[in-house]
């Protein structure tokens, strides 16, 4: 029997359909429209003006503060405007044009694909560089990894645990970057490793990539302490804290973080970046992503550097489907639909997923017939029905005794419902009005 | 853009699985006792059923529309449910226009005076039971023996010659001062019991037919086993224990399951979405809560089957222990090592 996560869980078709296909790069667009906020935590400063000179990897928005990361240049060319733009997340952010003008990167920066496996820096070096080089958590969280390597006082890191299942439905970048850049990741591997001081790294890979994991079992045969962890198939089983549960058996405690339980998870597109910037000196200025849905006539995975419009993307993978209803980007469990397609890639972009008029849209809610199945799938334990209920009557103190902050948002109560009821978006709305009452306590 | 993009927010995949399907489901797992209670019974239960089904059916549709002038819901399945159900629980030669009232009262008082589906607090087919064994005592008791298929319309419904339950038997017997190693010789033997050849509600004779619909639901993971055999396996250890005291006071626990309706209780009507309660825990506590006051009305009551009676008390029950029982929280307890 293949390790699991304990409660809860769903089988959503897979429809894994650009699985297997070789990562292509995408030349990168006239302009490309960088966010300065791609990251959770503080907005990182603006360093460029209107009619600056930049090359491909020079930084153009510094870090500002602990909890947040820097932002480069993913193209050469010039500044024409820093102004704002609605980006994936529907707020309105700070951005930074570029027209782009060749392709110059800044001196240093290794861009042939030639593997580096000799790891010749310190282990010190390791976390500065790696917010140097403004690396946040590919999987779709962003959150700066150069805060989750600072292990804080008083915890202590044991593991270090490795992303590969990517659970959500239709999503195959990571798997593609497991077959092609194996050796890269186990080099990644071991620099996170390094920089966490742990003796042990766990690589949780669900048995629907068997390949991958064959793949990478070969390849961590000749170094200590990685373990490739073959997973049975549930989602969310990419959530840290259902991760760690699978693999180590350990539970994070609610409200708690994988570091209460000696744990440390990064995502493989996020390994594969450390490897770039510590062996390649590159910063994180492109990503592999998928770009897919049943009508796009060249589904795949791609190579696409930060900042360029969503609608380059699709128009190089065949263009916008004559029957599309939604564009998400990300996963469809837990992705965002978007309202324009002049939104720009950014670090946590994990795919863009393109739906069919006839699948958009919701069915007609019915009541609540209490079948208990939102009870059974959720992987917090907790009750979606009455967080719904609690949540659409503002009865935020109940909400909260019942965990609502717990909610990891993953979907699953709200795809199994017989009912057809929107189980998250309330909850999601409870969780805001909860997590307000939460600070203005503590003021 | 020219096309308008929907912005509902995640998940953007949805389970096919409506409540139609479950309910059609459920429909089809009652299809093993509808099939041998005609074997049994003959056209009888075909005459029982169909009324039954028809007119919880209509009743919900006619009261949506005139009474409450609401969206008529009956597409849902969940009235056809009810419908079988209250079929199953009543003797196959009921006159018509008393399963005619019995649906009247369970969808409009059992279900529909509280809001409808997913609202009421009591199952609405037995509802509709008690109300018909309150006011019609003696044709809801008698049951007609079983005639078998081939047996015409008159001699299975209109003139089915009846007689009392097993189950009856013993307890009537028992109070009779006989001993139980006597009256065991009076009904049949536990492979009839089983296999349905003996007299009763329509539902409650077909042990085998219940344990099939029983295991379609769980394949189709309509229902979780915990309700159903945490009912039957209480029962059997609280009849068992009070048969190893006295086994001349008290009939033995395989024949408690077997009789009586337990097993047609426990599997479709104790199971009830809307009336049992939201977690495992709370469903166990359910489960035995019924079992218990089954065997309590059994042998202390004044009705010799009294697992309709337990799982309405149980149903009220149930709100509070969906207040106090919860799910075991993920990382409430650190189950580290
Ligand atoms: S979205 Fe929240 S409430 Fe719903 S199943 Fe996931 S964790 Fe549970
Ligand atoms: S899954 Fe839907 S219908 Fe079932 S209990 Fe939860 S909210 Fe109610």
């Amino acid at each position: 029997m293949l390790k699991t996560f304990a409660k809860g869980g769903i089988h959503p078709p897979e429809n894994k359909y650009s699985a297997n296909q070789p990562i292509v790069s995408i030349v990168p667009p006239d302009t490309v429209t960088i966010p300065v906020t791609q990251h959770i935590g503080a907005p990182s400063k603006v360093i460029v003006n209107k009619g600056d000179a930049v090359k491909a990897g020079q930084v153009i928005a510094q870090s500002e503060g602990f909890i947040s990361t820097n932002i480069h240049a993913s193209v050469s060319g010039k500044v024409v405007k820093v102004d704002s733009i609605v980006d994936s997340s529907g707020y309105k952010r700070p951005a930074v044009f570029i027209k782009v003008e060749g392709d110059e990167w800044l001196e240093g920066i290794d861009t042939s694909d030639a593997l580096n496996e000799n790891i010749s820096v310190s282990d010190e070096e390791i976390i500065p560089k790696i917010l140097e080089a403004g690396i946040v958590g590919m999987g779709g969280a962003t959150f700066p990894s150069h805060v989750k390597l600072s292990v804080p006082r008083g915890k202590n890191a044991e593991f270090l645990v490795i992303n590969g299942v990517e659970c959500e439905p239709y999503l195959t970048a990571d798997h593609q970057l497991m077959m092609e850049k194996g050796k890269e990741l186990i080099t990644g591997i071991q620099i996170l490793m390094r920089g966490l001081r742990v003796k042990n790294a766990y690589v949780g890979i669900e048995n629907n990539k068997k390949d991958a994991i064959k793949h990478l079992t070969v390849l961590a045969a000749n170094h200590q302490g990685i373990e490739i962890v073959p997973l049975q198939v549930k989602y969310p089983q990419g959530g840290e804290k259902q991760l760690i549960k699978a693999i180590l058996n350990r539970e994070v405690p609610s409200g708690g973080l994988p570091i209460d339980v000696g744990a440390v998870v990064f995502n493989v597109g996020t390994t594969f970046a450390v490897y770039e910037a510590i062996q390649k000196n590159k910063p994180l200025i492109e990503r592999v992503l998928t770009v897919t849905g049943k009508s796009v006539t060249k589904k795949g995975n791609y190579k696409v550097r930060t900042g360029t419009p969503m609608k380059h993307v699709i128009d190089a993978a065949g263009g916008l489907p004559e029957d599309t209803g939604k564009v998400i980007s990300g996963g469809p469990m837990m992705g965002k639909a978007l309202n324009s397609l002049e939104v720009p890639v950014i670090k946590g972009t994990s795919g863009i997923l393109i739906i069919p008029d006839e699948e958009a849209h919701r069915k007609p809610v019915q009541p609540c017939i209490r079948c208990t199945k939102c009870v059974q799938v959720c992987p917090m334990g907790l009750e979606p029905y009455l967080l719904q209920v609690l949540s659409e009557k503002s009865m935020l103190e109940r909400a909260e005794n019942e965990y609502i902050m717990d909610c990891i948002e993953c979907g699953s109560c709200s795809y199994t419902c017989p009912s057809n009821r929107p189980l998250l978006d309330y909850i999601r709305l409870g969780k805001q009005q909860v997590g307000k009452l939460i600070r203005s306590r503590k003021q | 853009m020219d096309k308008l993009l929907s912005v509902a927010p995640s998940p953007h995949l949805k389970s096919s699985t409506g409540v139609p399907g479950l309910m059609f489901g459920v429909v089809i797992a009652m299809m093993p006792v509808l099939v041998l209670s005609v074997i049994f019974y003959g056209l009888g239960a075909i005459v029982v059923t169909a009324t039954a089904v028809a007119s919880c059916v209509l009743f919900e549709a006619i009261i949506q529309k005139y009474v409450l002038r609401h969206k008529i819901t009956v597409s849902d399945g969940s009235a056809v449910v009810t419908g079988i159900l209250l079929a199953f629980n009543i003797p196959s030669d009921l006159p018509v226009f008393m399963i005619i009232l019995g649906s009247l009262v369970s969808i409009g008082v059992g279900k529909l005076t509280f809001g409808g589906i997913g609202n009421n607090p009591f199952n609405p087919a037995l509802v509709g039971r008690v109300f018909l064994l309150v006011s019609f005592p003696v044709d809801m008791t008698t049951y007609p023996n079983p005639t078998g298929l081939n047996a015409s319309l008159a001699e299975s419904y209109i003139d089915a010659s009846s007689g009392a339950t097993p189950l009856t038997l013993i307890k009537e017997g028992i109070k009779a001062g006989k001993p139980v190693s006597e009256l065991m010789t009076q009904v049949p033997d536990y492979a009839d019991l089983f296999f349905g050849d003996m007299g009763g509600s329509m539902g409650e004779i077909a042990g085998i037919a219940i344990v099939i619909g029983f295991l379609y639901m769980l394949v189709r993971k309509i229902i979780t086993w915990h309700v159903p055999v945490v009912i039957v396996s209480t029962i059997f250890a609280f009849t068992g224990i009070l048969w190893l005291i006295n086994p001349e006071q008290n009939a033995d626990p395989l024949f408690h399951i077997l009789t009586g309706g337990v097993l047609l209780g426990a599997v479709y009507m104790a199971t009830d979405y809307v009336t049992s309660p939201m977690t495992i825990k709370g469903q166990v506590i359910f489960a035995v809560g019924i079992a218990i006051i089954t065997v309590v009305i059994r042998v202390y009551g004044a009705y010799p089957e009294g697992i309709s009676f337990a799982i309405l008390i149980m149903n009220a029950f149930v709100p509070l222990i969906n207040r106090y029982v919860k799910p075991k929280r993920f990382g409430e307890q650190l189950s580290n090592g």
